[in-house]
């Protein structure tokens, strides 16, 4: 019985502490990020709220929870207040996969760090993640507004090119790792990460997670130079909040799956393993700020070329070439 | 116990969704319905000592074809159609329709009948994806095969489809 108490509270530490932190991640990767765009363009960013402005995420939240929460005249009332909870929901559930830490010892036995260990975890994160779309969608229908119909429906044909691609990069990875489970994933790069074995799948992949968190260059569906905001124009107040937390949220749940599927997840020398994920996200999620400070919007066909053209037969080429090396190694 | 309790919700759960997927006028709110119904399916399977077919399940169905039929609804800007008045059909036009329910009421009867968690319905190897994938590359690879020859037959007759509208529209704008 006591045994069974032990578990479930050990499961409960886990989520709240995969809560708190990936929150707590995400709401400052906000103010890092208009930190770090600031100075790459010269400028400031904000440093009013408290010290170098680090109590800017508080204000920001306090200010978004005291408007007005506003729903359109002809608007579809339910799906229109549903669409930005699917957004953040589905980001925080691929986290349920993710091992962020090697097992530790705590009470004299094992736990490992991650909240369930599934044999099909890659499919679970794309399954999980082919869902988030329906957010982006339906906000934007339901919304009952031209721009943000057009965002949704962007957003849709974004996923459906990228999705494709986003699973093929991950096959030769499987091939590499011989597992769907991403704590397999994570020991089988204990000597070299899998970046440096098949750095091609590590490129597509990368190009399919930008385009999957809707960022620039593959903002299209909230490009507000054409659409004011894209599929979250009609929103105010915290569902918009949501909506903008969620986009976050998912920057840094896909930060952990690069981190994990190609980076070698925790393994590093020296430094204590969950510093050494913390590290690593960081670093993806600095790089995606960067990207933003220094790409341009893709044209619309543009996008659609990269993704059909180029990306998809080059990840089933790698997975051919990949699939031969194994088998030449034996 | 538990997983007879949650196997009859879900299975409630994904009767209802479907039956709501069918009368809904608004095609969007069927594409929902019709997503949930199938959330509801997967969760059966991974009920059933099955988590591969379950992922599989909501990749395929929920993430890629409801997302497509949503793209194609959302592009033609399909509205609720009202309720159109036609006279009432004859039992001609109903025959089929009632010959399909009562195949499908006597299906259900029949697999209520079986106890789903205790019953031996699916063997162990379909459990774990290293297992299954053996089992489908080894003991399966013709019909495997003969699937994805039908599927590159049908990609190659749309590619051909989609090929002659726009040789054709390329005419017309010629002439």
């Amino acid at each position: 019985m006591s045994d069974m108490l032990v578990t479930l509270a050990l499961i409960l530490g886990k989520l709240l502490f995969i809560f708190g932190v990936v929150l707590f991640m995400a709401a400052y990767l906000v103010l890092a990020e208009r930190k770090i765009l600031g100075r790459m363009q010269l400028r400031y960013g904000p440093n009013r709220v408290g010290p170098f402005g680090l109590m800017q995420p508080l204000a920001d939240v306090i200010k978004l929870l005291t408007k007005e929460d506003f729903v359109p005249a002809r608007a579809d009332k339910w799906l229109f207040l549903i669409a930005p909870g699917i957004t953040a929901v589905t980001a925080l559930l691929v986290f349920a996969v993710i091992p962020f830490g090697s097992p530790l010892e705590i009470f004299g036995r094992q736990v490992p760090l991650v909240v369930v260990d599934l044999n099909i975890g890659v499919l679970y994160f794309l399954g999980v993640s082919s869902m988030a779309v329906y957010g982006v969608v339906l906000g934007g229908w339901a919304s009952n507004s031209k721009y943000s119909l057009l965002g949704g429906v962007r957003g849709l044909s974004q996923m459906v090119s990228y999705e494709l691609s986003l699973g093929l990069s991950l096959v030769p990875v499987i091939m590499m790792a011989r597992s769907f489970s991403l704590t397999d994933i994570v020991m089988a790069q204990q000597s070299i990460p899998f970046v440096l074995l098949n750095p091609v799948a590590f490129g597509v992949f990368f190009i399919c997670v930008l385009a999957e968190s809707n960022r620039i260059p593959f903002d299209l569906p909230e490009a507000e130079n054409e659409l004011v905001g894209g599929f979250h124009t009609e929103y105010s107040g915290m569902r918009f909040g949501l909506f903008f937390v969620g986009e976050y949220i998912n920057m840094v749940v896909l930060g952990s799956l690069v981190t994990v599927f190609f980076l070698g997840g925790w393994n590093g020398p020296w430094l204590p393993p969950l510093l050494w994920f913390l590290f690593k996200v960081l670093a993806v999620c600095a790089m995606f700020i960067w990207i933003r400070a220094s790409m341009p919007r893709l044209r619309y066909d543009q996008l659609m070329n990269l993704g059909w053209k180029i990306l998809l037969p080059l990840s089933l080429v790698n997975i051919l070439v990949t699939g031969a090396v194994l088998l030449g190694l034996g | 116990m538990i997983a007879t309790v949650m196997f009859y919700l879900l299975g409630a759960v994904a009767l209802g969704a479907t039956g709501l997927a069918i009368i809904q006028r608004n095609p969007v709110y069927a594409v929902i319905y019709l997503v949930k119904s199938i959330f509801a399916l997967a969760l059966i399977f991974y009920l059933l000592g099955a988590p591969l077919v379950a992922a599989l399940q909501v990749i395929v169905y929920a993430g890629a074809i409801m997302v497509l039929f949503l793209f194609v609804i959302m592009m033609l800007e399909v509205t609720p159609t009202n309720a159109s008045t036609r006279s009432a059909p004859g039992w001609v036009q109903w025959a089929p329709v009632l010959l399909l329910a009562l195949t499908l009421v006597t299906l259900t009867l029949v697999l209520i009948g079986l106890d789903p968690v205790t019953s031996e319905g699916i063997p162990r190897w379909h459990a774990t994806p290293r297992d299954f994938g053996y089992a489908l590359f080894k003991e399966y690879a013709l019909a495997v095969k003969i699937i994805s020859f039908q599927l590159s037959f049908a990609a190659v007759g749309a590619f051909h489809v989609g090929m002659t509208e726009r040789r054709r529209a390329q005419l017309e704008d010629q002439s």
